[in-house]
């Protein structure tokens, strides 16, 4: 388990580096699972200890959510300053965002279900 | 409330608040406690264990006076776990990359069309009903990944906090509402539901989408990697052209 903390740590060190390096508006992290893919892609699978730990990390993503979510109480005053503009624009958006990409995907990937 | 207290107690409390494991404690105790509900309640998406820790822990603070930066102490080593949390989401990616290879510009062409819609409009109702400009661009890049969307509000000119709470609200709305509104529209497709999720909801929907299916996870995983770098391009373009 460690080796595998290790090796996401590495990927997530990397991504970060060259974000700082080259200013790209890419986070760290983002470029850090590009480059894992990549690792992956080209020397083959992760071996079961990275599979596993892998898995760990995403069976408990709605919990590392949590922090970042709590953050809600400092924003409290423009948030009901602005409480009927964002209760109307953040569910519309995002129902439409839902069923554009729900429903071009379903069309366009139609057919091709044994790839 | 620490007023209210006795002394010994307030002590404690004042100690207990200069020091991570109160707050990292309550983060895990709050998520177990979500967890038994949502267990409780047969896994509705309206009692999605994030959903109501936020809620809890936020009342908590409210209710006690604790600063967000107190709790915080405590949270960030969860917090912290979203980095590697983002970087393992290439496993799932690599299982299903055939299926994401062959369906590259299907992925391409929904996930640019459904993330322009939602930013778009997100922006636009927000103009016409009155938001100042910060608040408007804060609101164009709350589909994306927390990190990847303050980056954008700054670059922006928005503000990074703000977004990051409308990223949060998105996620929590998207996560309740991904399941009936795909029921409504028909969309049955494991791949089409993770890819709807992630674009629109990022990694918060994508974690609902990974307890209900491998494929609709990775799908997912990969919306959130790429309507992160669709939208750090396209966003400022937007804004240009529409004069936000």
């Amino acid at each position: 388990m460690v080796r595998a903390i290790m090796i996401l740590l590495l990927c997530q060190l990397a991504g970060t580096v060259v974000q700082q390096g080259t200013g790209l508006p890419i986070p760290g992290p983002v470029m850090g699972l590009v480059l894992l893919l990549g690792i992956l892609l080209w020397r083959g699978g992760p071996d079961k200890d990275l599979h596993d730990t892998a898995g760990g990390f995403l069976k408990y993503l709605g919990l590392l959510f949590v922090p970042a979510g709590v953050g809600v109480v400092t924003e409290l005053q423009e948030l009901r300053a602005n409480a009927l503009a964002i209760a109307i624009a953040i569910p519309v958006s995002t129902l439409l965002g839902l069923g554009v990409t729900g429903l071009l995907m379903q069309r366009l990937s139609r057919g091709k279900h044994h790839a | 409330m620490h007023r209210l207290l006795p002394l010994p107690f307030f002590h404690v409390w004042s100690y207990l608040q200069t020091q991570p494991l109160l707050g990292l404690t309550a983060t895990l105790v709050t998520w177990e406690l979500a967890c038994f509900v949502d267990a409780r309640a047969g896994h509705k998406p309206i009692t999605n264990p994030t959903v109501l820790s936020i809620l809890f822990l936020a009342c908590v603070l409210l209710i006690t006076g604790t600063p967000y930066a107190a709790y915080f102490t405590g949270a960030q080593y969860v917090h912290f776990l979203l980095g590697p949390a983002t970087v393992a989401l290439a496993i799932p990616m690599y299982a299903n990359w055939r299926a994401i290879r062959t369906h590259f510009v299907a992925i391409s062409i929904s996930l640019t069309a459904g993330s322009m819609a939602a930013a778009l409009s997100a922006m636009l109702i927000a103009r016409a009903l009155g938001a100042p400009h910060e608040v408007v661009i804060s609101l164009g890049p709350k589909s994306v990944t927390t990190p990847i969307a303050m980056g954008i509000a700054q670059n922006l000119g928005g503000q990074p906090p703000l977004t990051a709470v409308f990223v949060m609200i998105t996620g929590i709305f998207g996560t309740v509402m991904c399941t009936p509104v795909f029921r409504w529209l028909g969309i049955k497709d494991w791949r089409a539901q993770g890819l709807a999720a992630g674009t629109a909801a990022h990694g918060l929907a994508t974690s609902r989408m990974i307890l209900l299916n491998e494929t609709a996870g990775a799908f997912g995983g990969v919306a959130i990697g790429l309507n992160g770098i669709v939208t750090s391009v396209a966003l400022p373009l937007l804004v240009g052209l529409f004069g936000f």
